[in-house]
């Protein structure tokens, strides 16, 4: 990183301290290393961050420089490792948060005062800190201590119950997902006390809880709460092709794979342009309300004429026709199909990092792209690649540290 | 109370459908008054939509008032648009969209998501707005951003999701992409994310004075979550599909059938330990013992046998005692909760979640919070119920933008300033009402 890139990243001189692992805070931390903050990821000696550990691997071998999971969660960071168990650990990273502007951490709720470290003490060492607390549950409640993963996340906020078919056990989305968006969360609820502390000069406690992220999420979750306290309704699991109306609004078979429509809205018209038919614009039979809306006997003959246009074409031929007709719709695609998008090299979304162990790869780019202010690509630390050059910018001498490393604190 | 974060920061809202809403609803979480912009001359059914029909809502809220506009009782309105303020003028017409300058000048923020070259077609393009502020900063949370072969597609977030792999990741491991139901997880990557550029973009301008463009495409963003997917094509050449349910690295791993109609639980078990707890609470010691479950490898290739098992036990158990009887043991689990369990759950009410809140047409309800809400010199909540339409037209007019009382009289004799939407009769009436109810019918079906 130059000096000139350094200045104008949006985040440049934010301090962060990062004690997060495996997924949701280290994505929260990515965001704000990615887009200039100094983030000091401490990683356990014995291994560091969990995440070196998930697949996949580089060739499939697994070590710990060459998962992706963590060669793209951890862009931009420093690692330093420290034993927070001991006590020189434990007043290194106080000396570290003396400095800092930010301390993320995602341990269970009772580790930090376990280490000496709840936000009483961090709060003594430095008042102006934001220091977030992202856990399964929140720092309280009945459920506090309790264990969570991808898949009873999702369960619990209120949507996978609604996400499938009516005749099959609901089903999660892809991955792990939703942590990738609990990071996405944690990195605006602490940027936002950020500023606040900015401000106001105070710093803050920010106390989050996955589950109740889920619950408040804007895919489905939150609307769905509200229209149940508002009607006692409760949505079901609606299955693949979107329903009963006319306009095609889910999945469709097509000549080299699948598309996905959606429409919101009365655009029969447009939808008669995409499959080259306008003289069914204003044919009364498919416009009138009662069969626009939900008649199964003409849905099924609108689907039959769609079918037929569809089988021919391919994925990309649909959704090209589609959208110069205004019809919403998206080619299905695979990871092979999204490496070789043109809309995606157009935009120079996939950026090339070069690792010391991974080699040269290609990683998502900018989730968004600012004017005056640069997103960096950069790449994720060696474990521990970055414990010196930390230890002296706090002015620990080279026997402090061969001292410190003989105590086995690093 | 300690000031809000963003106390003193204006936002405004052209804003539709979901993800734009939500960024814009996160600041003003924070304490950012925002205020939302729609004309009377379009009622917008994308946002305001998920409306229950007011006579359901009467007889489900006792203080409900059964006179309510339609527009007025959509749940996506009532929760994304909380703690925003309401004002109308159309921005077609060049005397609405001067109202909007003069707007622009004393804000700091101007966030939009709609559909390609809208703005540039309003005049409220970045170019345009900047010769009204300099220190402005916009956003434009567009489906695939601002250039690029793809920037005038039409894309809700299913849409965009199919495009950069999401769609062929999920779903049911053994039936085809057709049985995937509608999800629009971008939107709510969007917002997220959309809120935290305009935080970050806020920050450099404290520091530098300058404001700036953020072109956002909320395809690109929603890309990151796919990682391991993303990654393993990078580095190994290899295109991942769906799992259902199952995890490479956590087995057993599934949704188990449990006492009552449509009820679920669910169970990852990733090491030894959580299996023999597991296989405690089931009763079960011998399959702790048994050679086809030994370790995790051995539980994956044998994954359908201890399914059948497991299945075979919950089938006779409440989903929230099995929860509580697995955790007890050490067993990431979690019951399947439908809305009306999210709206009952002790954790989220022991948290202070829930907050009684009463709207003048809608009457008293429970809202969940704003999952932010818990900041401990700043606790978050909705600081207002969502505004009726055009509630603060006087405000915005008169005391922000210094119209005078005779000024502001022909902005609502010519339809700029109101509180009704003109086209409302009409659109009651027209296939999209139809379709509209048809579509929250299917969503919201008892």
């Amino acid at each position: 990183v130059n000096g000139e890139e350094e200045n104008t990243s949006p985040l440049a001189g934010v301090r962060v301290i990062d004690l997060t692992h495996h997924i949701a805070g280290p994505n929260a931390t990515k965001l704000l290393a990615d887009y200039g903050a100094d983030v000091i990821k401490i990683e356990r000696p014995d291994g560091g961050d969990p995440a070196r550990r998930m697949a996949p691997f580089l060739r499939d071998e697994p070590h710990i420089e060459k998962s992706g999971l963590f060669l793209h969660l951890n862009t931009n960071k420093r690692s330093v490792t420290l034993d927070l168990k001991t006590n020189g650990g434990r007043a290194l990273l106080l000396d570290l948060v003396r400095d800092a502007d930010i301390l993320v951490e995602s341990f269970a709720p009772r580790v930090m005062p376990s280490l000496g470290l709840s936000y009483e003490t961090v709060r003594e060492v430095n008042t102006r800190i934001v220091m977030t607390s992202l856990s399964n549950f929140g720092q309280s409640g009945p459920y506090r201590d309790y264990k969570m993963t991808e898949l009873t996340l999702y369960a619990l906020g209120g949507t996978m119950h609604s996400t499938g078919t009516p005749d099959r056990e609901p089903v999660k989305l892809a991955l792990t997902v939703e942590q990738f968006f609990a990071g996405m969360i944690t990195a605006t609820a602490t940027m936002g006390a950020y500023l606040g502390a900015q401000a106001h000069g105070a710093g803050q406690h920010v106390d989050l809880s996955l589950f109740e992220m889920i619950a408040g999420n804007q895919d489905r979750a939150v609307q769905a709460h509200t229209v149940f306290q508002y009607a006692g309704t409760i949505a079901q699991r609606a299955g693949g092709g979107g329903g009963r109306n006319v306009l095609p609004s889910g999945v469709y078979p097509v000549a080299d794979g699948y598309v996905q429509f959606f429409a919101l809205q009365p655009i029969w018209d447009r939808f008669c342009r995409m499959i080259d038919r306008e003289d069914l614009i204003e044919e009364e039979y498919f416009t009138r309300p009662d069969h626009f809306s939900g008649n199964a006997t003409v849905k099924a003959e609108v689907d039959a004429i769609l079918y037929e246009w569809l089988l021919p074409r391919t994925k990309r031929e649909v959704m090209e026709k589609a959208q110069s007709a205004g019809y919403f719709c998206g080619a299905i695609n695979s990871m092979e199909d999204v490496f070789n998008d043109p809309h995606l090299a157009a935009r120079e979304f996939f950026a090339e990092v070069d690792h010391p162990v991974a080699g040269t790869l290609r990683y998502p780019g900018p989730p968004f792209k600012m004017t005056e202010s640069p997103w960096r690509a950069g790449r994720a630390p060696l474990l521990g690649e970055h414990t010196l050059e930390v230890l002296g910018e706090l002015g620990y001498s080279a026997g402090d540290v061969t001292r410190l490393r003989e105590q086995g604190v690093l | 109370m300690a000031k809000l974060p963003l106390e003193g920061v204006r936002v405004i809202d052209l804003t539709v459908v979901w993800a734009g809403p939500f960024a814009t609803a996160l600041l003003g979480d924070l304490g950012a008054e925002v205020i939302r912009v729609e004309s009377l001359q379009r009622w917008d059914t994308n946002n305001r939509m998920m409306t229950p029909a007011v006579a359901d809502i009467v007889k489900h809220t006792p203080d409900a008032d059964p006179a309510a506009p339609q527009w007025e009782v959509s749940g996506n309105h009532g929760s994304v648009n909380r703690s925003k303020k309401s004002v109308t003028m159309d921005l077609t017409r060049p005397e609405g969209r001067e109202v909007f300058y003069r707007l622009v000048r004393e804000s700091d923020i101007f966030v939009e998501n709609n559909g390609p070259e809208v703005v540039q077609h309003l005049g409220v393009d970045y170019d345009t707005l900047r010769q009204h502020n300099p220190k402005l900063i916009m956003i434009s949370m567009a489906g695939f951003g601002a250039y690029g072969p793809y920037h005038r597609f039409r894309a809700y977030g299913a849409n965009m999701e199919a495009i950069v792999g999401h769609a062929l990741l999920r779903g049911y491991a053994d039936r085809d992409p057709t049985s995937n139901s509608n999800v629009f997880f971008a939107d709510a990557c969007g917002g997220a994310t959309g809120a935290f550029a305009l935080l970050a973009a806020l920050h450099y301008r404290n520091r530098t004075g300058k404001g700036q463009f953020i072109d956002m495409s909320q395809a690109e963003n929603v890309a990151h979550t796919f990682s391991q997917a993303f990654m393993d094509y990078s580095m190994n050449g290899r295109v991942q599909g769906t799992r259902g349910n199952r995890d490479f690295s956590r087995a057993p791993q599934g949704v188990f059938p449990c006492l009552g109609e449509d009820r679920w639980l669910t169970i990852s078990v990733g090491t030894d330990d959580e299996f023999h707890g597991l296989c405690h609470v089931m009763g079960r010691p011998d399959l702790a013992v048994d050679e086809r479950f030994a370790d995790a490898l051995s539980r994956y290739r044998n994954h359908d046998a201890i399914d059948a098992e497991i299945a075979a036990w919950s089938v006779s158990q409440e989903h929230y005692d099995a929860f509580h009887a697995l955790q007890a043991a050490g067993v990431p689990c979690s019951p399947v909760l439908d809305v009306s369990e999210v709206a009952t759950d002790p954790q989220l009410w022991a948290r202070g979640m829930f907050q009684k809140l009463t709207h003048p047409y809608l009457g008293t309800h429970h809202y969940l919070k704003p999952s932010i809400s818990n900041m401990s010199e700043t606790p978050l909540q909705y600081w207002r119920h969502a505004a009726t339409l055009g509630e603060h037209n006087e405000y915005v007019y008169k005391e922000l933008l210094g119209y005078s009382d005779e000024e502001y009289r022909w902005f609502v004799e010519n339809g700029h300033a109101g509180t009704k939407f003109l086209n409302a009769r009409s659109g009651s009436e027209t296939p999209q009402r139809v379709l509209q109810q048809q579509q929250q019918q299917q969503q919201q079906q008892q």
